[in-house]
């Protein structure tokens, strides 16, 4: 029996009736960001807090990081560009970890940890990953466009923002710059005394 | 969004059916078979309702070099069409019968992704003796 065609008419509407499904899925335009753009210091924002679990079941809080430059990644399992930074992110965790740095994952992935597990694995990801959602999406101005990396200083002020993949070499030079800035500046909690080389560390 | 017209179908008749998709420029969706078991496909499903023998006919993919992959990626990209066919029985009544779907598919240009989606399809469809 032959097959009957849906009309031109009715293609027409098909068109506008589908061609709206890649438009509607984000606003965020794409651009190119291969340049190191640290913010100056007056211009950074508090980043906002979450406490999360890691792969191990211990708890991630973002704020304990205080004192230390983070490179937080927002990605997913399903994402190209990301497979391509994680490689790079293993090798500044390695390389900087024993500078006050560390590098925190945020896996996007809907199914959690059923996808984001193994992968971790597969990929030897050498630094801490936890599960995002919605609510830490909407935290840091509604994460949709995959990866979004964040630099975040000593002072846990946000001091760059990439969407989008950028080049390896970008991230690393912001990486020295936020720790070469704060390299003499006391850490968070301490006091150092004017004109003393000693720092006293106010308890928590 | 506009409503599509209702596709003329006759009771104990095949239908084929398709479905243009346009893409944002610069923008590709997964082919039907990605390469890494991570990626998501591109999924066009109805539920089965008074019809039968459902099939999604996905069009030749594009082969595309990225970086994350060792060998190029076959995606879909720009407009493309997916063609679904499927059988009404001949005891189906006449009259107008709304078949639902959806499409799953997640999109990326070369430097982002965008997250996954499902969009909720009706494809009315018209049945006649």
């Amino acid at each position: 029996m032959p097959a009957q065609k849906l009309s031109l008419r009715s293609i027409r509407r098909w068109t506008l009736f589908i061609a709206a499904f890649a438009l509607l899925v984000s606003c965020t335009a794409p651009f190119r960001d291969d340049d190191a753009r640290v913010k100056n210091e007056k211009e950074r924002k508090a980043t906002p807090d979450f406490s999360l679990k890691d792969s191990t079941g211990t708890m991630v809080k973002l704020s304990d990081f205080k004192g230390k430059v983070v490179l937080l990644n927002f990605w997913a399992t399903w994402c190209g560009p990301c497979k391509i930074e994680i490689p790079w992110f293993t090798d500044f965790q390695k390389t900087y970890k024993d500078r006050e740095f560390a590098v925190i994952g945020v896996a996007m992935d809907e199914d959690g940890w059923d996808s984001v597990k193994p992968y971790i694995e597969q990929h030897k990801m050498n630094y801490r990953i936890v599960i995002g959602n919605d609510e830490i999406s909407q935290l840091f101005g509604s994460v949709d466009s995959l990866p979004t990396t964040l630099m975040i200083d000593r002072e846990g002020r946000i001091a760059s923002m990439h969407v989008g993949l950028v080049a390896k070499n970008t991230y690393e030079k912001e990486i020295q710059q936020l720790l070469e800035a704060s390299k003499d500046a006391p850490k968070t909690g301490a006091v150092r005394a004017p004109g003393s080389e000693f720092a006293f560390v106010r308890p928590n | 969004m506009p409503k599509p017209d209702p596709v003329p179908a006759k009771a104990g008749a095949s239908v084929e059916v398709k479905l243009p998709v346009q893409l944002r420029e610069g923008y590709h969706v997964n082919s039907n078979m990605p390469p890494d078991p991570y990626l998501i496909p591109l999924k066009l499903s109805w539920e089965s309702g008074p019809f039968t023998g459902f099939e999604v006919v996905y069009p030749k993919p594009v082969l595309l070099k990225l970086g994350f992959w060792p060998a190029p990626v076959p995606v879909f990209t720009g407009k493309f069409e997916l063609t679904t066919r499927f059988k009404v029985a001949a005891s189906v009544p006449p009259g107008l019968v709304n078949l639902p779907g959806k499409l799953r598919y997640q999109a990326c240009n070369d430097r982002m992704c965008l997250p996954p989606k499902t969009i909720d399809l009706t494809l009315p469809v018209s049945v006649s003796r």
